[in-house]
């Protein structure tokens, strides 16, 4: 899977492009995914788009994000890749993680 | 624990073993790893555990139909497939040839944020992928350990780990897991305490600048394996372990005789020379003509379309070969003819494990009749006593393993039969001694058979003579002729017998005598 280095209709800096890694509908995976969409909801107001991978039914693509711990959330943009690994459940690391703390202290302060 | 040499021969069901190989280490661990179960192999960096483990896949892929994977932590395919390539071993074509997959796995702990909880379900997942390209029976996880700098959930971590065992026993991989030696225990995050089934302690130490490689079974559950530490080397064709000893003594013994290469010396050995298959000593000062004796015993061999391997740690291939010219041997047409093989290097240029591994080397490839190390007690140089002991007797047990005649060296500073033989007397079936005696402010050379198993030798001490054409051996009883003559110019030469048995002690004239049974018979 090749990770696209633009996304469209946004600039780098403010588009997510986001993809969580389950392995099959775990209690887990299914909260992380819940967890995500709210966060997104909440603090990206559309500028993201979440794609969602289950390893059982493509273990190849494991490889290619370094997946290891389920759930993985991978932040391919904006640069550079972040992971999240957990069910997202810590709002607040969560949002550490995405870099969206600095991005709001960042918009406040303008 | 099962000590190799206990006599254990109760039926129990034998517990399946997957072969790694590698020489030596399938003989000390009675046949290989332990099938569909977890090794663990530890030790300090740089020990080899990467190596041993890599040939594991690599010859189990090649030589058992075995398919491999391999996921590694800690560096990328491209450089370990590097790191092998000297070895011989190509990664790249084997995984072409999807006989062994390989998977870096890439554990970056800034890159992580951990928010709740998490499995390792992702790497179970790339194994599985893994073992399934291939078809896989064989796993390394090197180095496992590297997950505890990735994931700082140490709670979650060890019962993931202990799951990943789990599964991997479920799945009927025999697996080798590398760690790294930690304080007072055997791996750093103490993963011994997961897997029981085998343990292998892997070191490498460094002792008066020569380094040696060891190997150690700390544990093998249900098995008997050899619990000695066994030195092993890394070379260009991969792993070698020495087993210190074998197993038992049980070599074939031939009753066929092998010329000594000088007529005079097979008439002292019941007229046919020494038995095929036996150690040969011959021990003398400097200059005493053992190197020629040697040589002599070599072309020989030659001459009757049997190979030889000599090896020299003294002289040069070319030094010797033009010295011997001196006395009338000619190296060059059997070297020509591929029967003889002529190696020279310095003992002090290796351990001696590696000396040993490199003998064993040349004699797989060469598989020669005959083999002539000249002089054995140069390797004190290059080791303690105590260690060149240990390898000579491994030596020797190789050699008689494959019915190899061997003669072998030995400088002696006294005339006196010497402690300096590096306590290789029990060792050796014949023993031949050369010593000076002073005659009429002259130098004669004296040849006797000190020791020789398994025959009636003769007890003689002659007059070895060293002319243009080789070894002959004076009459008997000429020297000591010569020295009553010293004393007495007018005796009689031939009528020497009679006063010899008071002169020198243990040579009677003529009649086998038991001299060995004063020494190192046994």
């Amino acid at each position: 899977m090749k990770k696209n280095s633009k996304a469209p209709g946004a600039s780098r800096d403010n588009y997510f492009q986001l993809r969580l890694y389950v392995a099959g509908q775990t209690p887990r995976s299914l909260a992380a995914l819940s967890n995500l969409k709210r966060i997104c909801a909440a603090h990206l107001d559309g500028r993201y788009r979440i794609e969602v991978i289950d390893l059982i039914k493509n273990p190849q693509l494991a490889q290619g994000d370094q997946i290891l711990a389920i759930p993985t959330l991978v932040r391919n943009l904006p640069k550079p890749i972040r992971k999240i690994i957990g069910d997202l459940s810590d709002t607040e690391r969560v949002l550490v993680g995405l870099d969206l703390r600095d991005l709001q202290v960042r918009k406040a302060g303008a | 624990m099962a000590h190799r040499n206990s006599a254990a021969h109760h039926d129990i069901p034998a517990l399946e073993k997957a072969p790694t190989g590698i020489p030596g280490l399938d003989e000390i661990s009675g046949g290989g790893l332990p099938k569909g179960r977890i090794t663990i192999v530890c030790g300090g960096p740089g020990c080899g555990k990467t190596m041993l483990g890599l040939e594991f896949l690599v010859r189990g892929a090649t030589e058992f139909n075995q398919p491999g994977v391999l996921i590694a932590f800690e560096e990328t395919p491209e450089e370990m497939a590097r790191n092998v390539a000297s070895l011989g071993f190509d990664l790249k074509d084997l995984a072409e040839r999807k006989k062994l997959y390989l998977d870096y796995v890439y554990v970056e702990p800034s890159e992580i944020q951990e928010t709740g909880e998490y499995d390792l379900e992702g790497l179970f997942i790339r194994l599985q992928h893994a073992v399934d390209k291939v078809g896989a029976k064989r796993v390394m996880l090197d180095t496992l350990e590297a997950l505890f700098s990735g994931f700082s959930n140490p709670g979650i971590l060890r019962a993931e780990i202990r799951r990943l065992f789990r599964w991997l026993k479920e799945k009927g991989l025999t697996t080798i897991v590398t760690a790294e030696k930690g304080e007072g225990t055997l791996t750093r995050h103490g993963l011994e305490e997961y897997v029981s089934d085998c343990v292998i302690l892997l070191d490498h130490r460094i002792t008066e600048q020569i380094s040696t490689r060891r190997m150690r079974i700390v544990k093998y559950r249900g098995t008997k394996h050899g619990a000695d530490e066994y030195p092993f080397l890394i070379d260009e064709h991969g792993m070698s372990v020495l087993p210190v000893t074998s197993m038992d003594l049980q070599h074939k013994v031939s009753n066929q005789r092998v010329p000594t290469g000088i007529p005079d010396l097979d008439d002292m050995l019941e007229g046919k020379g020494y038995f095929r298959g036996s150690s040969i000593l011959i021990s003398g000062a400097a200059g005493s003509g053992k190197t020629i004796l040697a040589a002599t015993f070599a072309e020989a061999a030659c001459k009757r379309g049997e190979r030889c391997l000599y090896i020299g740690f003294e002289e040069s291939m070319n030094q010797i070969a033009r010295n011997m010219k001196s006395v009338g041997i000619n190296f060059k047409p059997w070297v020509k003819k591929g029967l003889l093989v002529h190696r020279a290097w310095r003992p002090t240029q290796y351990g001696i494990e590696m000396h040993l591994l490199r003998i064993h080397k040349l004699i797989e490839k060469f598989e020669p009749d005959n083999i002539v190390i000249d002089p054995i007690t140069n390797l004190i140089t290059a080791s303690t006593e105590k260690d060149v002991h240990s390898m000579l007797m491994r030596l020797m047990d190789f050699l008689k393993e494959n019915g190899v005649t061997s003669l072998f060296t030995s400088l002696s500073n006294v005339a006196e039969i010497a402690e300096s033989e590096v306590g290789i007397s029990s060792l050796i079936d014949s023993w031949i001694s050369l010593r000076y005696t002073e005659i009429f402010g002259k130098r004669h050379r004296g040849l006797f058979v000190l020791k020789s198993r398994g025959m009636a030798h003769s007890t003689q001490l002659r007059e070895m003579i060293i002319t243009s054409k080789g070894i002959k051996l004076g009459p008997a009883n000429a020297l000591l002729a010569y020295r009553d003559r010293e004393r007495d110019p007018q005796a009689d030469i031939d009528s020497a017998p009679v006063t010899q048995k008071v002169r020198i002690k243990g040579v009677r004239g003529g009649s086998p005598s038991k001299v060995r049974s004063a020494r190192g018979a046994r």
